[in-house]
């Protein structure tokens, strides 16, 4: 089970820094919400898996760690708050720029410069 | 504390002149006075303990984890400094009101004056490493200020940079050589690293301290090979040069060499490196001292030459020497501030510094020919003037010095040389402009000659003070320097007490012999001063400033080159680099693992994880596959998206899983918005080189994290849970461990956590306003968008879920502590239902039947928040200290209310606030500018 939630976050990261790496803003957003999903799992995991664990005092004799949850949970209500922005940047810049390209202007997208 | 008043005094004093400036010279002038007198006044009266032998000092803690205190103190070297910073100063400020021409800005320049003197002073009190450093920087940005006065000139701007370059340079090598003799020494305070210097010295780190922290104070001193910035900084205001160059700037180096001589001194790395510095510096600047034809140039020179030679001194470093050194410094301030003044008011009443134009003033000017003539003879060391006696005791000393071993006898006829050219410059510097009459060009000569005279009695009584103290340390030693010179030599070598006598006369012996040498081989030096220069000539003239502006230039030009190199302008570029980074450092650390699998036991797969774990692969893959038709790309991310949010379910984290997907729902109706002002399909040009490099970049960051990980969950960790899990019931009052964590244990870091969600809220807002908006009329098949822009079944279903969607919010509120939920999940749920209004109705009709601000609404929970954390001061407890009890109120029984519940009321609002923020100016543009296609 370690291997393949490993396996699933390792996933997500190279998906998410795939599309990070991308010439165009729309690919970026999405990279950068699946690099959050990756990293928020990552983080969540430190805590342990436990299953019926719920760290909920009277509900299980050994809850889990309750502290990456709380930790985890802050880090989704920030990344929705930084997609947003990320996002209305990304269309007021096409909207100055004339181009959805991450520099900022239209150019081969593997432009190596 | 009244110790403490001292640098109080002085730094309130760079206040007054700003602000008496405007009530003519004369006020501002008298009241910028008295604060240095009042603060010497306090110096003085720890005079007599501190010459008793004793040494004053007070502490406040500043900083204690730093080591940084706010220490001062008073020993005998303190005293000396802080007298002659204080006393001249005084003088100073009395010679600038008479200096600067009426419409000059007297406010600023003494309040600059005032900050340099409090920055010294600050240096020559500090009991602590850290805090002597503060005002060691504080003087270089300080004398930046005073050099760079004029700053019209090309000059004044150039001299300043290079001061403040240099002996910037120098602040941050002594800064590194303060950290390592703090590490050596195991203290900052100054007192327990002079009592430590055996500690230090045995250090392997020695020989690097002594660098960095000479290094420092060459510069500082502008001892050989750094003393190109001293005579570029003559471009500042005279009284800046009489102050800065005689008892203050420069001896800031020889200062720190005094004071941390029972720390880093009686070594023969020291003794070897301070020597040979200090004769090259003594020998090197005497000569250009000698060449010069600019009056504060030559000035310039001769202070770097004595500087040189206090520094010898401190090598030589036997008991003596070092009584030479203190004495030497007192002198040489004494007689360098009165030549600095002597020269300003020539060129004050003459206009120019040129020493060949002048000439023969000696019948117009009695006055300021006496004055330069008294600390020009103290200058060149003659009998009865102070700075005979410690050319003398430095010549005595040469002759019994055993720093160069076998070479030792090398070092007196290289003094004695330098004693000569010293000589040599002080006579030609009174010659020439007294006596001698000037050499003018014709065109010179055709014009009308000058009708100069002496100045104000005012502008003059300053220097003759100073020239008459020169004579009087000379005639009477033992009285008027001999207390303060003992006690600062005892503060200088630790806890020995040197046994001396200061007088004119000690018999017919060597060093007397070698000062009649020095005034015959000075006088010879003056009368062949033509082949002198003729030899000088053969010379190409070497500016130091351009060699200066060379190397700078050299330097951003090679920054420029890195900084282009690593910005392009391609944020692909950055990413790529950032990722190339983290992938190599995380493989450093993975590789220094001994095995991958640790030593905890792995758990059983079943059918439902590898479903899940199966979306989830197909989701990510799928989505970065599909990226270039844009809608699919965003479902496959909601795919894994609502997958996180089951894994979250399944492995007992039942907020984060409502979390995960109520954020799921707003952030996909955003990414949808988003998509519609967009290109819709982006065209295809990518390089096959471009691709590949991308996907080995993403497949191996996804490898380590995902190796990284494994090792991770294979281990015991150590965790802080049990602190939590015990405290959340008694001292949270809640049973949700989670949401008491979030609002009580770091409720501050929520806090910071609704403060950025609100900021991205305001800041979207800002970022759509006023925007040029691009919108297809139609979708990619060039079929126009429905006419029909609210489906009905959707605005009514919408309307039946909002009171049952705000019921549950509610709920979820209520149960948070105990229960999973709380303000962010309730705040979540709240306004995606209020988004499903928006969406069923549009935006004008929902705006009608709720008038809300939701930058009101998100503000006004962070005040809430807020103030509940401050509630907590009003009864004496720390910030965010949380409060709960139980109370029956009737009908409904016993609830138990918690201040941490109002805290959670100000998350809720806040993420109300700034998810509707975003999302509804969002979707408002398309409503409003889209009125062609309304059907009416």
């Amino acid at each position: 089970m370690e291997a393949l939630f490993s396996l699933v976050v390792g996933v997500l990261t190279a998906s998410g820094i795939y599309l990070l790496l991308r010439g165009r803003t729309f690919p970026v957003i999405i990279g950068l919400a699946m690099l959050g999903y990756a990293v928020n799992l990552f983080l969540f995991s430190t805590g342990g898996l436990n299953t019926h664990a719920a760290a909920v005092i009277g509900e299980s004799l050994t809850p889990t760690d309750p502290l990456p949850q709380a930790l985890v949970l802050t880090a989704i209500v920030i990344g929705f708050a930084m997609t947003a922005f990320v996002v209305i940047l990304a269309i007021r810049a096409r909207s100055e720029l004339g181009s959805d390209h991450v520099d900022g202007q239209q150019g081969e997208e593997g432009d190596a410069r | 504390m009244s110790l403490l008043w001292i640098p109080l005094l002085t730094i309130v004093g760079t206040l007054v002149p700003v602000m008496t400036s405007r009530r003519g010279r004369k006020v501002c002038v008298a009241t910028t006075l008295i604060a240095p007198l009042a603060a010497l006044l306090l110096v003085l009266l720890h005079a007599p303990t501190v010459i008793g032998g004793e040494v004053v000092s007070m502490q406040l803690s500043w900083m204690p984890l730093l080591g940084l205190d706010l220490a001062l103190r008073i020993d005998g070297l303190t005293l000396l400094f802080a007298v002659l910073i204080l006393g001249i100063g005084s003088l100073i400020l009395l010679y600038a009101g008479f200096y600067l021409s009426a419409e000059e800005d007297d406010g600023r320049f003494l309040s600059y004056m005032m900050l340099f003197m409090t920055a010294m002073l600050g240096i020559a009190m500090a009991d602590n490493l850290i805090l002597l450093w503060l005002f060691w920087e504080l003087t270089s940005i300080s004398s930046f200020l005073l050099i760079g006065f004029w700053g019209h000139r090309s000059d004044a701007r150039r001299g300043a940079r290079m001061a403040l370059t240099v002996t910037g340079a120098g602040g941050l090598a002594l800064l590194a050589g303060f950290l390592l003799i703090g590490q050596a020494a195991g203290s900052f305070a100054l007192s327990e690293v002079l009592a430590a210097g055996d500690a230090i010295r045995a250090s392997a780190n020695y020989p690097l301290i002594l660098l960095l922290v000479l290094f420092g104070a060459f510069t500082k001193s502008a001892q050989f090979p750094f003393h190109f910035w001293l005579p570029h900084a003559m471009a500042a205001p005279t009284p800046v040069s009489a102050f800065l160059h005689s008892a203050t700037m420069v001896k800031a180096g020889v200062f720190l060499m005094a004071r941390l001589n029972p720390a880093l001194g009686d070594t023969a790395l020291w003794a070897i490196t301070l020597s040979l510095v200090g004769l090259a510096t003594l020998l090197y600047a005497a000569w250009f001292a000698l060449l010069e034809r600019d009056l504060k140039g030559i000035l310039a020179f001769s202070t770097v030459s004595h500087l040189g030679l206090i520094t010898l001194l401190l090598g030589l470093g036997s008991p003596l020497a070092i009584v030479a050194a203190v004495f030497h410094i007192l002198n040489h301030a004494t007689f360098k501030a009165a030549l600095f003044m002597s020269v300003g008011i020539i060129d004050h009443e003459t206009g120019t510094r040129d020493i060949d134009r002048l000439g023969a003033l000696w019948s117009m000017m009695p006055l300021t020919g006496t004055m330069t003539i008294l600390a020009g003879a103290a200058m060149a060391g003659f009998p009865p003037f102070n700075g005979f006696l410690s050319k003398e005791m430095l010549f005595e000393q040469s002759l019994v010095n055993d720093v160069l071993g076998a070479l030792s006898g090398l070092i007196p006829m290289l003094v004695v040389m330098g004693a000569i050219l010293s000589v040599g410059y002080s006579l030609r510097l009174v010659w020439s402009l007294f006596f001698a009459a000037p050499k003018l060009t014709r065109e010179q000569k055709a014009q009308p000659p000058m009708k100069v005279h002496d100045p104000a009695r005012g502008m003059l009584a300053p220097g003759l003070f100073l020239a008459a103290m020169s004579l009087l340390v000379g005639l009477f030693p033992m009285t008027l320097a001999a207390p303060l010179v003992n006690a600062a030599s005892l503060a200088v070598q630790g806890d020995t007490t040197p046994l001396f006598t200061l007088a004119l006369w000690h018999g017919i012996n060597l060093p007397l012999v070698m000062s009649l040498a020095a005034v015959a081989g000075g006088v010879l030096v003056l009368i062949n001063h033509k082949r002198f220069a003729a030899i000088a000539a053969l010379f190409p003239a070497r500016d130091a400033s351009l060699a200066f502006e060379a190397v700078m230039l050299r330097l951003i030009k090679a920054t420029l080159w890195l900084t282009l190199r690593l910005e392009n302008g391609s944020l692909q570029r950055y990413q790529a680099l950032l990722i190339l980074t983290a992938l190599v450092m995380t493989g450093i650390g993975l590789s220094q693992l001994n095995a991958l699998t640790g030593e905890r036991g792995l758990q059983p797969l079943d059918g439902m994880l590898l479903l899940g774990a199966g979306l989830m692969i197909f989701g990510a893959i799928g989505s970065a596959l599909s990226h270039r038709w844009r809608l699919v790309s965003l479902l496959m991310l909601s795919v894994v998206g609502l997958s996180v949010s089951l894994t979250f379910v399944r492995f007992s984290a039942p907020d984060l899983a409502l979390t995960q997907l109520s954020v799921e729902v707003a952030s996909m109706i955003l990414m949808i918005l988003a998509l519609f002002f967009l290109p819709q399909r982006p065209p295809l040009l990518v390089s096959g080189r471009r691709i590949v490099r991308d996907l080995v970049l993403a497949a191996s960051l996804g490898l380590i994290v995902a190796m990284l990980n494994y090792a991770l969950l294979t281990r015991e960790t150590l965790t802080i849970a049990d602190y939590f899990l015990r405290e959340a019931l008694p001292g949270g009052g809640g049973t949700n461990v989670v949401n008491v964590i979030l609002v009580d244990f770091r409720g501050f870091d929520t806090l910071g956590e609704i403060t950025v969600l609100t900021l991205a809220g305001l800041a979207t807002f800002k970022l759509l306003n006023r925007m040029r908006l691009f919108m297809p009329a139609g979708n990619l098949e060039g079929i126009r968008w429905s006419r029909h822009r609210y489906p009905l079944i959707l605005a009514v279903v919408a309307q039946i879920l909002l009171p049952l969607a705000l019921l549950v919010s509610v709920y979820i509120f209520l149960r948070g502590h105990n229960q999973p939920g709380g303000g962010f999940i309730a705040g979540l749920i709240t306004s995606v239902a209020l988004i499903l209004q928006y969406m069923a109705r549009g935006h004008d009709w929902t705006r009608q039947r709720l008038p809300l601000s939701y930058a009101v609404v998100a503000v006004s929970g962070l005040a809430i928040a807020t103030a509940t954390g401050l509630g907590s001061w009003l009864f004496g407890y720390p910030f965010l200290t949380s409060a709960f009890g139980h109370f029956h109120i009737p009908l409904i029984g016993e609830i138990e209310l918690a201040s941490a519940m109002l805290f959670d009321v100000g998350v809720y609002l806040a993420v109300v606030g700034a998810t509707l923020m975003i999302l509804i100016n969002l979707g408002r543009i398309t409503t409003v500018h889209r009125p062609s296609l309304e059907e009416r």
